[in-house]
């Protein structure tokens, strides 16, 4: 599984975003948001690739620029061997063909004037090109595909619980085949019982059609299960990024292990595990701590972490980690 | 061939059913179906009147009477005094100027006002800036004082009134729709639709228009009643058409000939019910629109509130004295007790007519208060409702606490209203 030789689908080159924060004051020195810093990913077809962090952290600005939804201020994108960011307006939407995204919040995601089968014919129409039976076939296909039944396309999203209306969702992001498919955090917003079948129906669905996730998540358990891949982002740096069971196993950077620690597990029976609690509120993306974007809460921090800028090594194969820790080990 | 008809026709079914599910909304609204009862027997007049209308007022021949008749049976409502018209008849005609003014303008105003909203909301930028320029400026302009004015440069035509309305009347619609589409906007099915390539004439009109239809439809309904007050008005003034029939016109021939001191009563009240009725309906189908879409609005509005849609300041101004005066009476009904409105209603609009015959006659603005005040109080004091009579003794039973309770609550909804300005901003 040395996913090296084989061809990315989705190559990031230093890609950085920054948002201009407005002025609160004439003459005021520009303000940026910095929501993603110099971040390079490989993602591969056919794989999973979670991105985990808080909040804020650039994860959906992130998405948003592989989707070439975002402008990019720095760096290169490229999907499928073309250069995302060198497109004009029209290429793009030739190239978001192939891309699509399924969103948190199942309710918001989806009009409520559209019936079920307005909803997930959408791209067909829109793409166009179908006639109406050739789009009620292919609706009525996708939707015995999500788990839902060729009954309910006439119905409103209203009638569907929060699991069944992420379904809808899903059956319209896979209704034109696409090659890529975002899925911003799609479980967090529904139920923890419906969290299984609808991670498995996506599992499912990628065999079937091999497609490649961008799986975006900040709850750990779901990134493990599902990605091969991963990337973990901290004020829209990446802390370390590899394969998922290499930065499960074995977290190499302080911020990975925090997170890991925060999270909770009701295995009752065992002994407590020794927690390290983070300190402090993630700072400001406007400005930033000089240095590490950690440092600060960082339990392991040194005199240098706040001076320069740890860079992102290779730990081990496929497993980098952008912390002074391993910059030593690597020299 | 045939499933690409099997398709339209599915469309078409489609329409018809949101149409038909829109007017039964309306319909199990009990004051959204009074006003459609009005309105549509106010279309029907207004359709049929060659056919209702016992005589043609148009014709010169064969519709001028004796002059000043008394009502009897060859002439229901009498004929006016100076030319001798049917009044019935005339009060039929005069359906039709009164509705088309209002429905087309209305109309007009609704397309400006969408259009230019929901290019201000969707493409954002420089366009919002200049549209909202634009009607920030329009907005401080009084529309009734310059709408006189350009009838006296531009002439009284109904062209020009409907032109001269629309292109002051889109600023508020289009405030309105730019903030709701600025929501529309950020949705996640409007950003699934971009991602699939949907163009911006995609979004905006499958995404965008239906989201923003329901509150068009309610605006117009309450634009089409404030404009029907305000062509009355200008009839009345002598601005508007001089060559049609208009229930504004009517009351002021009534007036300059002294239907009063003859004692024609009726030459007078027909016309002020016209009026009445017409912007009753297209109030109450507004208002109850603006409930249905709106549930945690509360049941029933404040008359004040009713006034703030007709577009006409003097009125509003005639009306918060009033407010005032009763309230100094210890006759002040609080603006929740919402069931008063249709009583309070009728003493309005005895109050439009009185309020236009000072504005007429150039009479100071305060006089006109105390004399319809007056009136007001007698309205409230004797036109009330068995249910509310109930209400109102309770109320006299534990009055200092319903008092105070009625003044938080205005408090309240002031507090409320001004919040909801500043949000639109």
């Amino acid at each position: 599984m040395t996913s090296n030789e084989r061809e990315p689908l989705l190559k990031m080159e230093h890609v950085s975003v920054a948002f201009p924060v407005k002025k609160d004051f004439p003459f005021q020195k520009k303000r940026f948001v910095k929501a993603v810093t110099d971040v390079s990913l490989e993602i591969y077809p056919g794989e999973t690739f979670g991105v985990v962090g808080e909040s804020g952290c650039g994860k959906s600005t992130l998405a948003n620029c592989t989707l070439g939804m975002q402008r990019v201020d720095a760096g290169k994108i490229f999907f499928d061997g073309q250069e995302l960011t060198a497109m004009n307006e029209r290429r793009l939407k030739e190239a978001r063909r192939s891309m699509q995204v399924i969103f948190q919040d199942p309710f918001s995601s989806l009009n409520p004037r559209f019936s079920v089968f307005d909803l997930i014919s959408e791209p067909l129409r829109i793409k166009g090109g179908y006639t109406y039976a050739e789009m009620r076939r292919t609706v009525g296909e996708m939707l015995r595909e999500v788990g839902l039944s060729e009954g309910d396309m006439d119905r409103f999203p209203s009638d569907f619980s929060g699991g069944q209306k992420q379904r809808i969702g899903i059956a319209r992001a896979l209704i034109l085949k696409p090659k890529y498919l975002v899925c911003d955090e799609p479980v967090s917003a529904l139920d923890v019982s419906v969290h299984a079948q609808i991670l498995n129906l996506l599992m499912d669905l990628q065999e079937k059609y091999h497609i490649t996730y961008l799986f975006i998540s900040h709850n750990l358990a779901v990134v493990k299960r599902v990605s091969s891949r991963a990337v973990v982002m901290y004020l829209g740096k990446v802390m370390e990024y590899g394969d998922v069971q290499k930065i499960f196993h074995h977290p190499s950077h302080p911020y990975t292990r925090a997170l890991m620690d925060s999270v909770f597990d009701v295995d009752i029976h065992g002994c407590p595990r020794e927690r390290k609690r983070l300190k402090g509120e993630v700072p400001s993306p406007i400005n930033p701590p000089a240095g590490c974007r950690f440092c600060g809460r960082c339990p392991e921090e040194q005199p240098r972490c706040s001076r320069g800028e740890p860079p992102l090594v290779q730990i081990e194969e496929d497993h980098y980690a952008a912390c002074f820790l391993h910059a030593d080990k690597a020299e | 061939m045939i499933k690409t008809l099997q398709y339209i026709g599915c469309k078409l079914l489609r329409v018809l059913y949101a149409i038909g599910r829109f007017f039964k909304k309306l319909w199990m609204h009990k004051q959204g179906r009074i006003g459609l009862i009005i309105f549509a027997f106010l279309a029907i007049l207004a359709i049929f009147a060659p056919l209702i209308a016992p005589y043609d007022p148009y014709d010169v021949i064969n519709g001028r009477f004796e002059k000043g008749l008394t009502p009897s049976w060859e002439h229901l409502l009498g004929t006016s005094i100076t030319t001798g018209q049917d009044i019935f008849s005339m009060l039929i005609y005069g359906t039709r100027s009164s509705l088309s003014i209002g429905l087309i303008t209305g109309l007009v105003i609704a397309v400006l006002g969408s259009l230019l909203g929901v290019a201000a909301g969707y493409i954002g930028g420089w366009v919002d800036t200049v549209i909202m320029r634009i009607v920030d400026i329009l907005l401080v302009i009084p529309t009734l004082p310059l709408v006189i004015v350009m009838t006296n440069v531009l002439g009284t035509s109904y062209v020009v009134i409907v032109i001269v309305f629309a292109a002051f009347g889109w600023t508020g619609l289009a405030r309105v729709i730019r903030s709701q589409v600025m929501l529309i906007k950020n949705a996640n099915y409007v950003k699934a639709a971009e991602i699939a390539g949907a163009s911006r004439w995609y979004i905006m009109w499958r995404h965008i228009l239906p989201a923003v239809s329901n509150l068009l439809i309610m605006s117009t309904a309450l634009t089409s009643a404030g404009i029907m007050v305000a062509e009355a008005g200008l009839s009345f003034l002598g601005l508007g058409n001089p060559t049609a029939i208009s229930w504004g016109k009517m009351l002021a021939d009534a007036q300059s000939s002294g239907a009063m001191l003859f004692g024609h009563w009726w030459s007078i009240l027909a016309p002020g019910v016209g009026i009445f009725l017409s912007v009753y309906s297209f109030m109450r189908i507004g208002l109850a629109l603006e409930e249905i879409l709106n549930p945690r609005m509360r049941k029933g509005s404040s008359m004040i509130k009713v006034f703030k849609h007709l577009n006409n300041r003097y009125l509003d101004e005639v009306f918060a004295s009033m407010d005032d005066a009763s309230k100094m009476k210890g006759e002040y009904v609080a603006p929740s007790a919402s069931a008063a409105l249709p009583p309070a209603f009728e003493a309005a609009d005895v109050r439009t007519v009185a309020a236009q015959a000072a504005l007429a006659e150039a009479a100071a603005a305060e006089a006109a208060a105390a004399e319809a005040a007056g009136a007001q109080a007698a309205a409230a004091g004797t036109y009330v409702p068995a249910a509310q009579a109930a209400a109102a003794e309770q109320a006299a039973a534990e009055e200092p606490f319903v008092q105070r309770r009625a003044e938080e609550e205005a408090a309240k909804q002031s507090a409320r209203e001004n919040a909801g300005q500043g949000g639109e901003r």
